[in-house]
């Protein structure tokens, strides 16, 4: 081997051994949790609510709660984000009024959670008269998820060939069947990665919640949207440093918990991903 | 020319931003002929093709004035969508969809508001026919079209085009990435396509012109230099400018 040849060796070795380092923190987290949590996990603390002042029993309301916000969350900023990616890619003229918009998304992304979390709860809660409720910690998280969902669905907009939009145009076709024909379906998949990226930040976020919709401890189900619930980031907050004596195990279990819900989430968008992936034929 | 023109320009400029691409462009193109249209490059031909079916539009800067009819009828009475319809397009580089060869062909008539699926079918299927490719790939419909042929690629948008049914068809370029072969069957296509449609070819390749236009017009910086019978702008021209393009002396 000449010399070029061992410095290019040598090189490839260390940005592989870089990245492998970018592995090794989330492998010794998970295996962390798993070690200390795996044995307090049963099928009575998935399904159970808590007792004893949460010294005892499961998690399921808190489990049910963060569900129904992260559903709450989406269904709020996946119309809202995607349809203003579209506004911005295909319909927006390059003027003030646009870089005005682009701007407050950037800044949006850059808003610390615990302002939003206050923002939620003397917009929703106390100005709209929502309560503390799944409603205004939807809306919160909303908010909140916003920035990532337009970031993603834009760029995903933008990565479709011009050549599609002209192939459909010239055709005949409208702006709006070209966007949904020729545009839209190519780009899910990046909308998609984007959504349920930001969607796991929502599930695991604690400010947010926190005056927002979380409670401390009620161990029911909620009745309604307008209905206080327990959360899993913020109950793991309450039983890990607001509660004594409570055994270490149930933190971790619930972290556990909270870590396996996310990935189920990434693992129905990666499914989600390879299905429309298939309908692009190259 | 006796018929009435099926497309008529009057004192057609066009402009990008402040700049004037074409200048004072006056053509008349008649039912069922192929016009050529020559020029080097930058010469205004794709924007004069562009601008027949608005597609210059795309770009935000850009803006036209003069008059441009379709059958004697001013095309700004027409809405985009109904003038795309009767005025398609074939660019360049062969553009398919990543979708299959049946589906891109289906495309325009989907948008179009056709559902019957018996009609989409026999509509496919006769448009493959008269781009010469349905032999081709009658039975692999459901493949990807990106698998064809660039060659094959490019009779493909010539079906799709055809399958909206179309008055008028722009070739802008059509050859340019194709090798002789797929470029005769092309050229064979446009010429059996002559019975029932116009065509407009704007071409890099001056023997292209003469092999397959009946008129040819030579685009010069925005302007029209000349437009007559192919024969005899290539034997005897009437400007030196379009001589010394064609013999090859151009600068």
């Amino acid at each position: 081997m000449n010399g070029a040849k061992i410095r290019q060796q040598i090189a490839f070795s260390i940005l592989g051994g870089i990245t492998l380092l970018v592995v090794v923190p989330i492998i010794l987290v998970i295996l962390y949790i798993v070690i200390n949590g795996a044995g307090a996990i049963s099928w009575q603390f998935l399904t159970e609510a808590p007792r004893n002042g949460m010294k005892a029993g499961g998690i399921f309301p808190a489990i049910v709660g963060t569900i129904a916000l992260v559903i709450g969350t989406m269904l709020f900023s996946l119309p809202l984000g995607v349809l203003s990616a579209i506004y911005l890619v295909e319909y927006a003229r390059d003027d003030w009024f646009t870089r005005m918009i682009k701007l407050s998304v950037v800044n949006l992304s850059g808003i610390p959670s615990i302002v939003y979390g206050l923002f939620g709860f003397t917009a929703f809660v106390l100005l709209l008269r929502l309560g503390t409720s799944i409603l205004a910690g939807s809306l919160t998280l909303a908010i909140m998820s916003l920035p990532v969902i337009i970031t993603a669905s834009k760029e995903a907009l933008e990565s479709v060939p011009f050549t599609y939009r002209e192939i459909s145009l010239s055709l005949g076709a409208t702006k709006w069947q070209t966007i949904r024909y020729c545009v839209l379906p190519y780009a899910i998949p990046g909308i998609l990665t984007g959504t349920v990226l930001s969607l796991s930040r929502a599930a695991g976020e604690t400010a947010p919640i926190l005056f927002t919709v979380a409670a401390f401890y009620l161990p029911r189900l909620p009745h309604s949207a307008f209905d206080q619930v327990m959360a899993l980031p913020y109950h793991l907050y309450v039983i890990a440093t607001q509660v004594p004596n409570i055994p270490i195990s149930l933190s971790f279990a619930t972290a556990l918990t909270l870590i396996a819900l996310v990935f189920l989430m990434n693992l129905v968008s990666i499914i989600l991903r390879a299905h429309y992936r298939k309908k692009r034929l190259w | 020319m006796v018929s009435e023109p099926v497309i008529k320009t009057v004192h057609l400029d066009c402009f990008f931003g402040s700049q004037r691409v074409l200048r004072d462009i006056n053509i008349e193109i008649s039912p069922n002929e192929i016009l050529g249209i020559i020029g080097p490059a930058n010469s205004g031909k794709t924007t004069f093709l562009r601008a027949l079916n608005r597609l210059n539009y795309l770009h935000r800067t850009y803006s036209q004035t003069g008059e441009i009819l379709l059958d004697g009828r001013d095309t700004r009475t027409l809405s985009d969508n109904l003038l795309r319809k009767k005025i398609g397009i074939i660019f360049a580089l062969p553009q398919v969809l990543p979708v299959t060869i049946f589906e891109n062909v289906a495309y325009g008539l989907k948008v179009h508001g056709t559902t019957n699926k018996e009609t989409v079918r026999r509509t496919v299927e006769e448009a493959l026919q008269r781009a010469y490719l349905w032999e081709e790939v009658k039975d692999r419909l459901q493949e990807p079209a990106v698998r064809l042929s660039g060659g094959q690629q490019q009779r493909l948008c010539i079906a799709r085009t055809l399958a909206v049914g179309p008055q008028v068809i722009l070739y802008d370029e059509p050859c340019s990435g194709l090798d002789p072969i797929s470029t005769a069957k092309v050229e064979d296509a446009m010429q059996q396509l002559k019975t029932d449609y116009t065509q407009i070819l704007v071409t890099n390749n001056t023997k292209q012109a003469s092999r397959v236009s009946e008129r040819c017009a030579f685009f010069l910086m925005g302007e029209l230099v000349e437009i007559g019978p192919t024969h005899d702008l290539f034997t005897i021209p009437q400007d030196k400018r379009t001589d010394d393009y064609i013999t090859g002396r151009f600068g």
